[in-house]
């Protein structure tokens, strides 16, 4: 089982690859590697990965980025057909699974089509790992139609393989199969999630072997390179797939409460507190009378406020519903936060926040048509900072902030950005994010620097990474 | 100490004993933790067991366990030590009493109530002041405001304590030390970089049935099986609060001791509340549950490519 250290070199290219994606490893956190690896009694793939994941990734987010590098460069078995290369000249398959998969492969590769694609289903039901992944790297060579030294990241292939497979009615044969079976209407419930869990996992297992075959044809640096994927910090609102934003949604309900606290925090941290004369006389009674304590008055400032003003035009249709689920998330760790969307008019959108159970139904709400859509749903800034004012402008006050949220894309309207200056004039901050491109503002339509010159913070706001920035920078 | 923590495997062994299930990657962190002499961060969702953890090392080990329990406002004299003033005073109220005054006695005086005998050791100079091995526990580290981060640091990584009158007090062991977090806010790097980094997730399901069998014992497996199912169903709905480790395992014992053998999708609605704490998720996880599952939630498959 035990089988070589990674050696220095390669562990520096993992490293080197690891800080290409964006992973701020330091020259200690380098070193403890080595260190850990060197500590580990036996070196197995899986001990590898632990030693290598507790000193280099300390963010949960980056994670699934490190697995992904970690398979590419040391891939836990070799590719079956093809045994020549070791991928980085590193680790060596563990020679049980391999020699079990190899015994089978034989047989797997005489049969037909329709007699794969039943073993896959008996092996999926059955939940036997080394037979699925025996049947998936048959089906890669037979199905993928992988053409050696092209420098892709796989794709096609996996969409080659997938499409043979077939795995929605694999699935659905299951699921027929569950039904059928003499189980309790619970069981078979639970069943149904079970399969569904190992259906993804076949695909999984597809992507990867698709990657370890890759890996043994061009090297796992270059692999590397053509798979290297954003963190999910770094990936654009406007144009994460739907994976992605199931991830930024739950960062974002995290960010939410840390701008919270970040919030709450400031207002702990107010100094000038008041002595309180009668539990200082108290805590001086302990030492015969000499006020050796001081205890002060608990600070006690008023709340601050937040109103959120958010575009929901399909300009910024990704954006906006990333920015409901800021507002939602914002909503559930403070009390004090007002919602307004808008398109070409405005409408408040707190009470939809308070009374709905989720954001799906939230999102459904203000679908079916609000006040938000006045009359051609093109965004009309100018209109709709001006009723924003006349309704709600009164009611900003000294401790409120104003988030404005949108791309200052104006459709060619009057921008009346006056209005902004009022408003900040009235509250304690007035902050506009903004989820295009730096280099597009006032580009087009966009006036983003009209309107910017009137807020305390215009920023770009297209990941995570800048929203955090942005709430870190809060004061 | 260091037999029991010898390698991944004996720490594996020695957690099971004290009713602990790591996995793997558990396992190889705590035992580099000791062996490398760092500390461990844990971080994951709540009720995954990371102050467990903690306790579960110091139990298979018999070592102390010493706990700082971290929250907004923790300062160094309830972290590190602090003075003990009114020994301090009795001190110099006796020495008036007793003997004459003056400058050389004065100087011998002061030198005599800043000494170790007028030190309040609170937990991490305690746990750096012991003679024998310990396990320190700081438990909730995202509590501390960043600035009061910087407390831990000296400790975290050169295991001392520095007091201005007293000088620099090392450790004479290293103690096993692990930090929790639930991640509401980003911790410093500069802590980050001086720990490992372990990430509890929930555990699997297999695992997790296994933690529910040790937990409750003389629960059917088949029981067992469908606690952990359900579990991993609710999980994966769109929840205000998932449901943890430790509420699954109270779903165990409900049901060991209503005396069920099986979960129907009625007795599931009826116990729900143990392991869902909000009304909304409730309903929610009812209506999907009871539904038959038809309709709500239809596992998804991810397509290929595009």
């Amino acid at each position: 089982m035990a089988a070589q250290r990674p050696g220095l070199r390669t562990l520096a290219t993992f490293v080197a690859e690891l800080r290409a994606i964006g992973l701020p490893i330091s020259v200690s956190e380098n070193v403890d590697a080595t260190a850990a690896v060197a500590a580990m009694p036996l070196v197995d793939r899986a001990a590898l990965k632990s030693a290598l994941a507790a000193t280099l990734v300390k963010n949960s987010d980056h994670y699934g980025a490190f697995e992904l590098v970690f398979d590419i460069f040391f891939a836990g078995r070799q590719p079956s057909g093809d045994p020549a290369t070791d991928p980085g000249g590193v680790l060596t398959a563990s020679p049980g699974a391999a020699g079990n998969g190899a015994g089978r492969e034989g047989v797997v590769a005489m049969l037909d089509d329709a007699e794969l694609l039943e073993l896959l289903f008996r092996a999926v039901a059955a939940g036997d790992r080394v037979l699925i992944q025996a049947v998936v790297a048959e089906a890669v060579s037979r199905y993928a139609g992988l053409e050696p030294g092209r420098a892709v990241a796989g794709m096609y292939y996996l969409y080659r393989t997938l499409r043979q497979l077939d795995l929605d009615a694999l699935l659905e044969r299951l699921l027929r199969s569950a039904e059928a079976a003499d189980l309790s209407e619970m069981d078979r419930r639970l069943a149904r999630d079970d399969y569904a869990r190992r259906v993804d996992d076949v695909r999984t297992e597809v992507e990867a072997e698709i990657r370890r075959r890759l890996v043994a044809d061009r090297g796992a640096e270059a692999v590397a390179g053509t798979l290297r994927r954003p963190l999910p910090e770094d990936v654009d609102f406007l144009n994460a797939s739907q994976q992605q934003l199931a991830a930024i949604r739950q960062t974002v309900q995290l960010l939410g409460r840390k701008m919270a606290a970040r919030l709450a925090r400031k207002r702990r941290h107010n100094r000038r507190r008041a002595l309180d004369f009668r539990r200082t006389i108290r805590l001086s009674l302990g030492n015969g009378g000499v006020p050796v304590d001081l205890a002060f008055r608990k600070p006690h400032p008023a709340k601050p406020e937040i109103m959120l003003v958010a575009d929901i035009s399909s300009s910024v249709a990704a954006f906006a519903s990333f920015t409901l689920q800021l507002a939602y998330a914002i909503r559930s760790e403070f009390s004090r936060v007002r919602s307004f969307v808008f398109v070409d008019g405005i409408e408040e959108v707190t009470g939809i926040f308070e009374s709905a159970p989720d954001m799906a139904a939230i999102a459904q709400h203000i679908n079916k048509g609000t006040g938000a859509v006045r009359l051609d749903g093109h965004s009309d800034y100018g209109m709709v900072l001006e009723s924003f004012w006349d309704q709600w402008g009164a009611q900003i006050r000294k401790r409120t902030s104003v988030i404005i949220l949108g791309d200052g894309r104006n459709n060619y309207h009057t921008s009346r950005s006056r209005v902004l200056k009022s408003i900040r004039q009235r509250a304690r901050h007035l902050y506009w994010l903004n989820p295009e491109p730096r280099n597009s503002w006032d580009t087009g339509d966009s006036i983003v620097s009209e309107y910017g010159q009137h807020c305390d913070k215009m920023v770009e706001c297209r990941n995570l990474r800048q929203l955090r920035d942005f709430v870190e920078g809060l004061d | 100490m260091t037999e029991l923590l010898g390698s991944p495997e004996l720490v594996a062994q020695g957690l099971r004993t004290v009713g602990y299930l790591p996995n793997e990657r558990i396992a190889s962190v705590v035992y580099l933790g000791e062996r490398l002499a760092k500390p461990v961060l844990v971080e994951g969702p709540a009720g995954t067991g990371k102050t467990e953890l903690a306790k579960s090392v110091a139990a298979m080990s018999n070592m102390r366990l010493i706990r700082l329990q971290c929250y907004e406002g923790l300062d160094e004299a309830k972290a590190l030590y602090e003075w003990n003033y009114k020994k301090q005073l009795l001190r110099i109220q006796a020495e008036q009493v007793s003997g004459p005054g003056g400058a050389t006695a004065w100087s011998q005086l002061e030198s005599d109530i800043f000494s170790e005998e007028f030190l309040l050791a609170r937990p991490l100079l305690a746990a750096i002041r012991a003679p024998e091995p310990v396990v320190l526990l700081i438990d909730e580290v995202d509590r501390l405001e960043v600035e009061t981060e910087a407390l831990l640091l000296e400790v975290l990584s050169d295991y001392q304590v520095s007091i201005p009158e007293l000088g620099t007090i090392a450790s004479t062991q290293t103690p096993l030390v692990f930090l929790t977090s639930n991640n509401s806010r980003e911790l410093s790097e500069a802590l980050k970089r001086r720990c490992l980094y372990l990430y509890i997730d929930y555990p699997s399901v297999e695992r997790e049935q296994e933690i529910v069998r040790s937990r409750v014992p003389g629960i059917a497996e088949h029981l067992a099986a469908q606690v952990s199912g359900l579990v991993r169903s609710l999980r994966a709905m769109d929840l205000k609060k998932r449901p943890s480790v430790s509420e699954t395992i109270d779903l165990a014992h409900t049901l060991f001791l209503l005396g069920a053998d099986e979960i129907t999708p009625q007795l599931a609605a009826d116990t729900l509340h143990v392991l869902l704490k909000y009304q909304s998720d409730i309903e929610k996880a009812a209506a999907e549950l009871t539904a038959g599952g038809s309709g709500g939630s239809s596992p998804r498959v991810g397509t290929a490519g595009r």
